[in-house]
């Protein structure tokens, strides 16, 4: 069974990775908030027309750059 | 950037109507197939005989149906979320062409009897190097645009998403290595049970995150859009995610149980398949929770059906894979038609309603319309194939368990009860039904197909404008 001796390493790497982006997404702060973004999803209305009343945020990122 | 930019919806347009399209193809091989195993005489000629129609089948279904919806809703997901358009359109147009060109070559390889021989990378070499261009170039698109997100947080959809991407890249280099010796043939770069080892590794890491974490993407961001809530709980939704992650790469072995692989790395894959139950149900029942006090919605909206339905065959076949993945069980399972119905349970229950609730709820946003042309015959469509998985999958298993039986049975002195064929022979049965509940799901299909042409017919492209987060100064 030597490709274990590739797969089980290549398993130990990853797992370090995933390790890592895991540090690095708790401590950027992705976890901070566990509620609002659910509800941040559901203020983006995707509906076609949605943007004839949306207008003022458009202009206002604009106004931010 | 001007005010007027807009979210590149055109890629999405193309890979969501491209799944309609290659759900029918797909759909279609898997009923011919089917209707061989009933009537034999059906194989006609060597090119459409089953052994080489079925790895099309396979293909079709998981990569061009399952792997365009994949790409139409990861598309419109990252950009919706992170409040970018696409990252590099030129290489998302590229994915898209790329990838079609992949599946054409692949509905003319695998007939014309090329193939590696290993299930679901049955894919010559050349082919293998195009998949691997796209997939690069579809990592780039959509790991770009997470990085020009407009908002800080990554919405734990694209976390699935990205997971699904890197681990289907790492699958298929590593399973895909192989020595060419001419243009269409190559020899796997290895032998025997280490190649078996290999493929069963990418085989069922397809399953876990093809097939699953790119479609709990999908499940994390429609189901609240469709039910207008938020997710359940979302902190359950990230330690969904991060379980998934670090305990899927190791439930591989308990496809070669009683094989020539070592018995501790068997057992060592059916531990981790049976750990894999709680994270599945972890977000099954955050994902069906999320209706917790609308469930009168289900009761008219049949893209919420289609959707929640999805979610109920995911429990189901979580819980039914780990099962099967115990020994004692696998003993009876294995190499019957039980594992076809589990497969299908997962493939058309989870995979193909999700993608169908999804694609439902796509189509109409992305030419300008308020609604799919009939709700009714979404309806119609959600009943149809849900009656046909439930024939085909209580067929299976019925088929399964009654082959198992009838291969192990024995006699008091020892010899074999029955002969094989004689199992094959009372299976015929069960293969009807499983055909009926094929043409039926396919029936949906075409259903869907007219639908989404009346949609679209007469319909501008629309291109959704680009708009800041709301209420959102982090």
């Amino acid at each position: 069974m030597e490709i274990l001796y590739l797969l089980i390493p290549l398993s130990v790497l990853l797992v370090f990775l995933i390790g890592a982006v895991f540090w690095w997404s708790v401590k950027s702060g992705q976890f901070d908030d566990l509620e609002g973004p659910g509800y941040r999803i559901l203020m983006d209305d995707d509906r076609p027309g949605a943007d004839k009343t949306a207008n003022e945020p458009a202009e206002e990122k604009t106004g931010v750059e | 950037m001007t005010i007027q930019a807009t979210y590149n919806y055109k890629v999405v347009r193309q890979f969501a109507v491209m799944t309609v399209i290659w759900g029918i193809v797909g759909m279609l091989v898997g009923v011919i197939i089917a209707a061989q195993l009933v009537w034999p005489e059906l194989n006609l000629h060597e090119f459409l005989g089953y052994g080489r129609l079925r790895p099309l089948h396979t293909n079709a279904v998981i990569f061009a149906f399952g792997g365009c919806a994949l790409f139409a809703t990861s598309y419109y997901v990252v950009q919706r979320t992170c409040h970018a358009p696409l990252f590099a359109p030129g290489l998302a147009a590229f994915t898209f062409w790329g990838w079609q060109l992949v599946i054409v070559l692949a509905a003319l390889s695998l007939p014309l009897g090329y193939t590696t021989g290993k299930e679901y990378a049955e894919l010559e070499w050349p082919i293998d190097i195009l998949i691997t261009l796209v997939w690069v170039s579809y990592a780039v698109v959509f790991f770009g645009t997470i990085v020009k997100r407009q908002v800080p947080h990554i919405y734990v959809a694209n976390w699935f998403y990205g997971g699904f991407i890197l681990a289907v890249a790492l699958l298929h280099v590593v399973n895909s290595c192989e020595i060419p010796v001419t243009l269409t043939k190559s020899y796997s770069c290895y032998a025997g049970v280490q190649d078996a080892m290999v493929q069963w590794w990418y085989g069922h890491n397809a399953v876990g995150f093809f097939l699953t974490a790119g479609f709990l993407g999908m499940m994390y961001y429609f189901v609240p859009k469709q039910a207008g809530r938020p997710v359940y709980s979302y902190r359950l939704s990230v330690v969904h995610f991060w379980a998934l992650i670090f305990t899927y790469m190791w439930a591989g072995p308990h496809h070669l149980h009683y094989t020539a692989l070592p018995d501790w790395t068997q057992s060592i894959g059916m531990i981790f398949s049976l750990i894999l139950l709680a994270p599945s149900w972890g977000g099954m029942i955050n994902g069906i929770m999320t209706l917790s006090g609308a469930w009168h919605k289900l009761r008219d909206d049949p893209i919420l059906k289609f959707l929640i339905t999805s979610l109920s065959f995911y429990g189901m076949s979580t819980f039914e894979g780990p099962m099967m993945s115990i020994k004692t069980v696998n003993a009876l399972s294995h190499y019957t038609d039980w594992t076809v119905g589990h497969v299908h349970s997962g493939a058309l229950g989870w995979v193909a309603f999700i993608s169908i609730g999804s694609i439902y709820y796509l189509i109409p946003r992305l030419f300008g319309r308020e609604q799919m042309h009939s709700v009714k015959l979404m309806t119609v469509h959600f009943w149809i194939a849900t009656i046909g998985v439930v024939l085909y999958i209580a067929s299976m298993w019925i088929a399964g368990v009654m082959q198992g039986l009838m291969w192990r049975a024995t006699n008091p002195d020892g010899t074999l009860t029955y002969a094989f064929v004689e199992a094959v022979k009372a299976t015929y049965p069960y293969w009807t039904i499983r055909l009926l509940g094929g043409l039926m799901f396919l029936a949906g299909m075409l259903i869907m197909a007219w639908n989404t042409w009346k949609t679209i017919a007469g319909a501008k492209a629309y291109d959704a404008p680009v708009l800041a987060p709301a209420g959102h100064h982090a």
